[in-house]
């Protein structure tokens, strides 16, 4: 009865884990890039001065002038000053302003901190687009997308239980790795890597599906909250706990506050550097207000905010929100999936463990071919399985090719071109499908080898193509001790040198293979083996 | 054949039949529990995953699609009832 269930759990993992992998090793790994998201994003747009250490009420005074020049009438005004890692630029934003059509606009902008000036340069995704991938995909309608991602999310959470379960000795295994044995090391890599990482996993997968669970568990909400919309919105600010500053308009003209002197005195309070974001709501009206809200400290931040009256500049409220035990454990866990508390130590180990998640699934896709292949030799393969293959290929490598291509089209594309940064997306997608047709046209072998080669070149020549096409390479960026942007680099290098190494493992493996069937022919003399080998 | 009607059977219960469980017993829960209302959808929302993800191992592992399909309508007619029985 026991090995019946384990059984059923064993059948679910295998084609739970084969039916979304792809996706859930597409969600993975632009995910995992997600986590220096920031750091590519300044990567990829080299024109940006390198740091920006300009005070903040310098550079709330900066946005609000270009705030009032873009969008006058808006009901928001958002400035969020260069502060450390996570706000690196000045950017600003607006909500309720009048377009042309009468209805009501919002927008943001990057500016340059010094001038206030729209940042000059390249027109790109950066690091936000692979982020932003990871749960919202690409090409789809944003509901589509949503729900597929939600249905990944809880296959891979069903694909975790289930290998837990199947996974008899989980301590034992921890500590099993038979190399160079085919299948068997698939499975026990698949197997190490998943359960390094166990806890890693789960935390991602269960924190992953809470980001959308008011839109995959839409009546839950309206039990309480009633059906429709606006409801839901309720239940969101119920649940933030901090409602926005929403004050109707009084419809009476009035001089707003010098913001200047607010962040001052907000920093006097938060301390130097420690503000996050301005917001001015109703500017211009006798019922404005400012606030200015605190950089979160650590893990379980709760969002401190000061608001002040926007005519007299006299402070109103400073709020300290307490939270529920629940909402503690609820924003506890959204904060561990998206680790913008983690200092560059814990950056790198989610970086990794994330990785790890990464290689996880495509080991998984792997072993779900070695296991059958075994049985079939390469004419007789069966469809699915000869499909599986290339799919495998196209993806595993050919993922990783599109997104080194969107890099090299960071750099090539002209920046004059007008739709160059949804080109250099575009690119990313040419590059993984070509892969996918590649893997079809070639053996599978041969696919994996050359596919590994055109990774390994593409990424060891990315510095290169950096240093001969911008002034932010690794000769400039290290004396500089500029490591946010050199790490980038040296990273992308690296895994460079591991497709490199991947792609002579593959090859040695591919001339192998037809040696042993040579060898086995042999110890069968017949004939024809014979005349074979003579011609 | 048989055996893929099967499968497909369950894949249903699954996906669709633990989406059902996992609202229904959110329901329930998010009435069920104290607190304001924001605290107890989220707690029911948080462990509604877990429910779907428990009813789709459970779906696969009764002996035939059709006991899974029971396990299911049992499951729901406890939930309708919990959620009758709670005072309102």
């Amino acid at each position: 009865m026991k090995s019946a269930f384990r059984q059923s759990m064993a059948w679910l993992h295998t084609w739970v884990g084969l039916l979304l992998g792809w996706c859930l090793y597409f969600m993975f790994l632009t995910g995992t890039l997600g986590y220096f998201d920031i750091e590519i994003d300044r990567w990829m747009r080299p024109e940006q001065p390198m740091v920006s250490r300009v005070a903040a009420s310098q550079s709330v005074q900066a946005g609000l002038r270009r705030l009032r020049e873009v969008a006058p009438d808006a009901r928001r005004w958002f400035i969020v000053p260069p502060a450390g890692r996570d706000t690196p630029d000045l950017r600003i934003a607006w909500q309720g302003a009048r377009s042309a059509d009468g209805a009501t606009a919002a927008g943001n902008e990057l500016l340059d901190p010094r001038t206030g000036l729209p940042a000059l340069g390249r027109a790109t995704g950066g690091g936000q687009l692979l982020y932003r991938m990871h749960y919202e995909l690409r090409y789809l309608p944003a509901t589509a997308a949503t729900w597929l991602v939600g249905l990944c999310t809880m296959f891979l959470l069903i694909a975790i239980s289930t290998g837990v379960i199947v996974h008899k000795k989980l301590f034992k295994d921890f500590f099993t790795f038979r190399p160079a044995r085919g299948q068997r090391s698939w499975l026990d890599a698949h197997n190490v890597l998943g359960v390094v990482c166990l806890p890693f996993h789960l935390m991602i997968t269960y924190s992953g599906l809470l980001f959308f669970a008011a839109t995959w568990m839409p009546l839950i909400v309206s039990a309480s909250y009633g059906m429709g919309g606006a409801n839901h919105e309720a239940y969101l600010e119920e649940l933030a706990g901090l409602p926005a500053v929403t004050l109707e308009r009084s419809g009476v003209p009035a001089p707003l506050f010098a913001p200047a002197s607010i962040v001052a005195e907000a920093e006097r309070r938060f301390g130097a550097g420690q503000v996050r974001f301005v917001e001015i709501s109703n500017p211009g009206d006798a019922q404005a207000r400012i606030s200015v809200s605190r950089l979160p400290r650590g893990l379980l931040p709760d969002t401190e905010r000061l608001t002040f009256d926007g005519v007299s500049g006299a402070l109103l409220e400073a709020r300290r929100p307490g939270r529920s035990a629940t909402r503690a454990a609820h924003d506890a866990l959204l904060d561990l999936h998206e680790g913008l508390f983690a200092g560059p130590m814990l950056r790198w180990l989610y970086f990794l463990a994330g990785s790890l998640g990464t290689a996880m699934i495509g080991t998984g896709l792997v072993l779900w071919t070695a296991k059958r292949s075994e049985h079939a030799k390469p004419p007789h393969w069966p469809a699915g399985l000869a499909l599986v293959r290339r799919l495998n290929i196209g993806t595993l490598v050919g993922l990783p090719i599109g997104i080194l291509t969107y890099f090299w089209a960071n750099r090539l594309l002209p920046a004059s071109f007008d739709e160059r940064a949804e080109w250099e997306c575009h690119a990313m997608f040419i590059a993984w499908g070509s892969m996918l047709v590649h893997a079809h046209l070639r053996p599978p072998a041969k696919a994996w080898t050359e596919q590994l080669a055109i990774a390994a070149g593409l990424s060891l020549l990315l510095p290169v193509v950096n240093a001969l096409t911008t002034h932010r390479h690794l000769g400039v960026t290290i004396p500089h001790g500029e490591w946010m942007l050199a790490g980038v680099d040296l990273t992308i290098l690296a895994l460079g040198v591991l497709f490199a190494a991947a792609a002579l493992k593959a090859r040695s493996a591919s001339n192998e293979a037809p040696r042993t069937s040579t060898r086995r022919r042999s110890a069968v003399p017949s004939p024809s083996a014979a005349q074979s080998g003579s011609t | 054949m048989a055996y893929r009607i099967s499968v497909l059977s369950r894949t249903l219960a699954a996906v669709l039949g633990g989406y059902v469980s996992a609202t229904l017993l959110g329901i329930v829960l998010s009435e069920a529990l104290p607190g304001p209302r924001a605290d107890t959808v989220t707690v029911a929302m948080m462990s509604s995953f877990a429910v779907h993800a428990a009813t789709a191992l459970w779906m696969f592992s009764v002996r035939t699609a059709g006991r899974a399909w029971i396990c299911l309508l049992i499951t729901w007619t406890l939930g309708a009832a919990l959620w009758s029985a709670l005072p309102r």
